[in-house]
């Protein structure tokens, strides 16, 4: 067992760089932690995506198709229409904050880890 | 108009020197093409971000949209929902990785792992072509504005005009590059944050912080009344209305990101963690602007009223300015005037530069010199072109004068939403995906827009016509972004199951990693 110090870098083996010392686009796209990383961010950005298209599309057409609906009165002046226009920008905020902090979280310390293999960071 | 236009014209000139100095000192290092395009990569998210809002935050938003709210009611807010929720797109999908991929254009990106000519040049045209649109709008905007506000009546004095614009603009892009541009980008944004928020808190106090107060007193002096409360006013008629505004709302949610000024702007900052912050900053800037265009949109119906508004010269597009003199005296209305000018000029000189990046560095570097120019022979291309461009805005704008080419904005938008989001999106995400999809994609995108364009009611056969005196039109819809979009898409797939070709897989294992990770990018 050897003690490692403050020092210690990950072994050379662990490094995926090719003989030049560039990174190795090949090895690394292999590589388990990069597989999984790439998979979780898709699985993040893809079902955001759709839901707010969809979220949107159902808004347009309801102002499109159902303007009376719309119309309809909740408080004082301020109706339906209103509100689920004002919801657009509260989702938009919302879905904007949840992928800061999944990306703060979940990416960027997956990110900087490959980066460091692929000798990036020296 | 009421107002003092010397007034108007000493603010506005006050501006403009202030930001030609500022552009002055900060072009000092302006000699390598990364500056030029990129600034060298050096500008922080938040900035950026303030600058991105600028890009996107023309005229039209400020002027058009608002109005629009203070004549037609709610369906003006339709608008500025779309233009807000598109930028997810870029934040969830496109900004990290074209900053990861790509260096200077869209053509970085889009040509990575593709044969590079064809698909730079592809690249190129669609961003010409869409930059031409938005600057034709833009250019023809000031016209409007002189009239409305500096009182410029004729149109030899509109002209006079449009070619100052355009040399203040050609100036700012030559001498500035891409700092200088990013620069008067943050002034002008923050300027006209900063004047829409007061504008908006002072009409809310008016009404006594109360919205349903404020709304019951804009339909009190709409000549719709009540109907601004709920959608349908402008876009109800009937059913190719609603339809014409579906394809509209599509084209504004699926352009935006897609816009080649916007995806350029990611590269002004040095990495992908800095892209997303420069989204976040200019979501958050949006969001703001635009629930202020809806205070003040509802504030004008209610302070100026619909039928002022409407008697106005420049119609609608007087909204804002008579509110402010309404509100704040002659002075208020010279700020306002001179922000909306503001706008006009930064946003030109993005798009200018955009274009002339995308000429030089796609076209003459890569396509005509193989991507080994000369040195300094690439950075000459892109201040020559920008000149040319810069020119050929004015004299377009000036042919312009009078036409209503306003929906072009719209336009520009269906076009990238079409030739440019399908490609992009494929490029990163799809694996498969090679040159002859991405040909098919984006000319097959920009090709259905342009032709449905000169088809449609835009061009021929109503009274706001671009040629209203003969009638060609067959496609019944003003925006083809509901046929060309999803087009676009199936082309895309079609051209690459279709065709035997495989990119080339070493490239396509350096951009599955570097647009996830950014190992590799400059």
């Amino acid at each position: 067992m050897t003690r490692m110090s403050s020092f210690t870098r990950a072994p050379e083996s662990d490094y995926l760089v090719d003989p030049t010392g560039a990174p190795d686009f090949a090895a690394l796209r292999a590589q388990p932690e990069f597989v999984a990383l790439r998979r979780r961010i898709v699985r993040f950005v893809f079902p955001a995506s759709a839901l707010f298209l969809c979220w949107y599309l159902t808004y347009v057409l309801l102002a499109a198709y159902a303007p009376d609906l719309m119309a309809v009165r909740v408080f004082g002046s301020v109706n339906v229409g209103m509100l689920l226009g004002l919801s657009q920008f509260a989702s938009t905020v919302l879905i904007m904050v949840l992928y800061s902090r999944f990306a703060r979280r979940r990416m960027d310390p997956a990110v900087e880890a490959l980066k460091e293999r692929a000798g990036a960071r020296r | 108009m009421t107002g003092d236009p010397i007034l108007n014209i000493t603010i506005f000139l006050v501006i403009v020197v202030v930001t030609l100095l500022v552009v002055y000192r900060v072009s000092s290092r302006n000699t390598t093409t990364a500056d030029y395009y990129a600034a060298g990569g050096a500008f922080s998210g938040m900035q950026n971000g303030v600058a991105l809002s600028g890009d996107y935050l023309s005229a039209a938003s400020f002027l058009g949209v608002a109005g629009f709210i203070a004549a037609h009611g709610y369906d003006g807010f339709l608008y500025s929902i779309g233009f807000l929720v598109a930028w997810l797109i870029p934040l969830l999908l496109l900004a990290e990785r074209v900053r990861n991929v790509g260096r200077f254009t869209m053509g970085d990106v889009l040509s990575f792992r593709m044969r590079q000519r064809p698909v730079r040049a592809a690249a190129a045209y669609s961003t010409l072509v869409i930059s031409s649109f938005y600057l034709l709008a833009q250019m023809s905007g000031a016209g409007v504005l002189v009239a409305l506000l500096l009182d410029v009546r004729s149109t030899g004095g509109q002209a006079l005009v449009i070619v100052g614009v355009g040399a203040i603009m050609i100036f700012y892009v030559l001498v500035g590059g891409m700092k200088g541009t990013t620069w008067v980008q943050i002034i002008k944004a923050s300027l006209l944050l900063l004047c829409v928020l007061m504008l908006s808190v002072f009409i809310l106090g008016k009404f006594g912080f109360s919205l349903s107060n404020l709304l019951d007193r804009a339909a009190a002096n709409n000549a719709h009344g009540e109907a601004v409360f709920a959608p349908g006013t402008e876009y109800g008629e009937s059913g190719t209305t609603k339809l014409d505004f579906v394809s509209l709302s599509l084209a504004l949610v699926l352009g935006a990101g897609a816009l080649p000024h916007v995806l350029m702007r990611f590269y002004t900052v040095p990495d992908a963690f800095q892209a997303r912050r420069s989204v976040i900053a200019a979501i958050w800037a949006m969001v703001l602007f635009y629930l202020a265009t809806l205070v003040i949109g509802y504030g004008a119906s209610a302070i100026v009223g619909s039928a002022a508004i409407e008697a106005a010269p420049g119609g609608e597009n007087s909204a804002v300015p008579l509110l402010a003199f309404e509100v704040g005296g002659a002075v208020l209305l010279a700020i306002v005037a001179a922000v909306a000018f503001t706008t006009i000029l930064a946003v030109v000189a993005g798009l200018t530069l955009t274009a002339s990046a995308s000429f030089a560095h796609d076209v003459y570097a890569n396509v005509l010199k193989h991507g080994r120019p000369k040195p300094g022979a690439e950075l000459r291309v892109a201040r020559i072109t920008a000149v040319v461009i810069g020119c050929l805005s004015i004299a377009g704008g000036i042919l312009a004068l009078g036409q209503n080419v306003a929906s072009l904005v719209a336009l520009a938008f269906a076009i990238a939403a079409s030739a440019n989001l399908p490609t992009i999106l494929y490029t990163l995400f799809w694996r498969r995906f090679n040159t002859t999809g991405s040909l098919f994609s984006m000319y097959g995108g920009l090709g259905s827009c342009l032709v449905l364009i000169v088809f449609s009611p835009v061009f021929s056969g109503t009274s706001t016509s671009i040629f209203e005196d003969v009638d060609f039109h067959l496609f019944p819809l003003s925006n083809p972004g509901i046929v060309s979009i999803p087009l676009s898409f199936l082309l895309g797939y079609l051209g690459t199951v279709l065709s035997a070709e495989r990119a080339d897989a070493g490239r396509s294992d350096q951009l599955e990693v570097r647009s996830v990770t950014g190992i590799g990018a400059r």
